[in-house]
């Protein structure tokens, strides 16, 4: 239980540390007086607002979260679809690897716009941003999973009779869940992000919505307050996607005690 | 009936011959090696006998069935494991059984019932990477013990481990082959192996491959742990290091 304690201590202590001196830093330049306290609020400042503005944020977060969840089931859906025929047909891969690419140089801000005028003001232009911004990651999460199935292996269950379909289920799938993971979590920040920048452009509810109106007021530390939620509301995302993998894959999680080798 | 009969099975890719008109067979009980040096098409061949590779010519024969190019009849091991990390020992060595239609329940038991026989008892629910490389190899050779049940293709099974995990696993495989009524037909590059552990040993040499000759080892079985050093065995060695030398194989080591 000590020996727990501290390692814990040990490997999650300098990031606590270094996370305490920043703040310690904003909370000295603000009192110093080296920033004017109406263009940077302190900590403290922060996090009054926070409390203060709980319910209408709370309200906001939620249509924000709606539209991230929405994009990225959409996403992880189209992602999977797409991955499976593209590992399926080797033509299609060549043919749709480089546009999936290319797709990801425009940026989501250049056509958020666009999406606004042909879909309108309600939520659907803005899961459509996401579920572009979310499939990129898992797509190619999936496919490079797919590919890194051992050719002997495949050989292996072919031997033993097994076709296209069981040669997926057992051995291509599990192989694919350590990259669909990875891919997983950079889409389910993106998802998030991706939703606040679509509401800047255009919304009625929703955090970006929220941002855009605090900024009009020159609220500084509600604009702070609610940039610091949705960094809290990604990470619980990405913590749920951690736990998430712990559960789908315990082989990677065994107590290095009982492993022989690596 | 021979258990498994290839005859006269010819291979190339792209216009160059890889096997060349290979004829061999294994007996009821038998260890039978093919022992070649790399790319005299070994691993070609198994394809075949496990009908991944259908060739331009010849017949693979087993129990009396014709199975050229069909795979699902007879599975093989290799010097990886191949074992899924992501599955269960029981679950891995099941998994033949699940293919060939059994419900998930009815061939865990099954595999579970041959975990004692097989020096694997306790593992049934630890992971591969929770077991040592001899231990995994006895799995991966359960697994497909599972599947064709008395004929075993082993390629380079044993080659990754160290000197005395192999000694090792040689003593154990010959017993539980015995107990089991195993026919195994074994490729290795390794004389001392082929000699130990065969009836009989086939040379093959490349390009392409061809049966050099065939070699009987009549040291009965179970054979004493010191057979290695006999002169009987070093006799066999020498022949077999002239047979290759004489086909052009060079610098054969002792």
């Amino acid at each position: 239980m000590i020996r727990k304690f501290r390692n814990i201590i040990r490997s999650k202590g300098p990031a606590v540390v270094a996370i305490l001196a920043i703040i310690g830093i904003w909370e000295f330049l603000c009192v110093s007086g080296a920033v004017p306290r109406y263009m940077l609020p302190t900590p403290g400042d922060v996090v009054t607002s926070l409390i203060s503005d709980r319910e209408l944020l709370w309200f906001n977060a939620k249509v924000t979260l709606q539209e991230a969840f929405y994009g990225l089931g959409i996403g992880i859906a189209i992602g999977f679809v797409f991955a499976v025929l593209m590992d399926m047909f080797e033509t299609l891969y060549r043919a749709l690897y480089p546009v999936m690419v290319l797709s990801q140089t425009i940026p989501t801000v250049a056509i958020a716009p666009l999406l606004v005028l042909w879909f309108g003001y309600e939520m659907k232009p803005k899961i459509i941003l996401v579920v572009i911004a979310s499939f990129f990651p898992i797509a190619v999460g999936l496919l490079d999973g797919f590919k890194s199935a051992d050719p002997d292996s495949v050989n292996l269950l072919r031997s033993m009779g097994a076709g296209r379909w069981r040669i997926f289920r057992y051995l291509k799938a599990p192989s694919a869940l350590p990259s669909f993971f990875s891919g997983l979590r950079i889409a389910t920040a993106y998802s998030v992000v991706t939703a606040v920048i679509s509401e800047w452009l255009g919304g009625f509810n929703g955090l970006g919505v929220y941002m855009t109106r605090v900024k009009k007021a020159y609220a500084f530390d509600k604009m702070f307050a609610v940039i610091i939620l949705i960094s809290i509301v990604s990470l619980v995302l990405i913590a749920i996607v951690s736990i998430l993998e712990r559960v789908c894959m315990p082989y990677r999680h065994l107590d290095d005690a009982d492993r022989q080798d690596s | 009936m021979s258990k498994l009969q290839v005859e006269n099975v010819s291979v190339s890719f792209g216009g160059s011959q890889v096997l060349k008109d290979i004829s061999i067979h294994l007996e009821q009980g038998e260890l039978v090696s093919l022992l070649g040096v790399s790319g005299s098409g070994k691993t070609t061949l198994f394809n075949v006998i496990s009908g991944l590779l259908k060739p331009q010519s010849g017949t693979v024969v087993l129990n009396g069935e014709e199975i050229t190019g069909k795979p699902g009849k007879i599975s093989y091991m290799l010097q990886k494991d191949l074992l899924l990390p992501y599955r269960t020992i029981q679950d891995n060595v099941a998994l033949p059984l699940i293919f060939q239609g059994m419900r998930k329940k009815a061939a865990r038991k099954k595999a579970s019932s041959m975990f004692e026989e097989f020096g694997l008892a306790g593992t049934e629910t630890k992971y591969p990477s929770q077991l040592s490389g001899g231990m995994r190899q006895r799995a991966a050779l359960l697994r497909t013990y599972m599947f064709s049940q008395d004929v075993a293709l082993l390629d380079e099974p044993f080659s990754a481990l160290d000197t005395l995990t192999k000694t090792q696993i040689h003593h154990w495989y010959l017993e539980v082959m015995e107990k089991i009524h195993l026919s195994t037909l074994f490729i290795t590059h390794d004389i001392d192996e082929a000699i130990l552990l065969s009836d009989r040993i086939y040379i093959l040499t490349g390009k392409p491959g061809e049966i050099l000759d065939e070699i009987v080892v009549k040291e009965p079985k179970p054979r004493e742990a010191d057979f290695a050093l006999s002169d009987a065995f070093l006799e066999y060695k020498r022949t077999i290091i002239r047979r290759l030398e004489e086909s052009g194989v060079t610098g054969v080591s002792l």
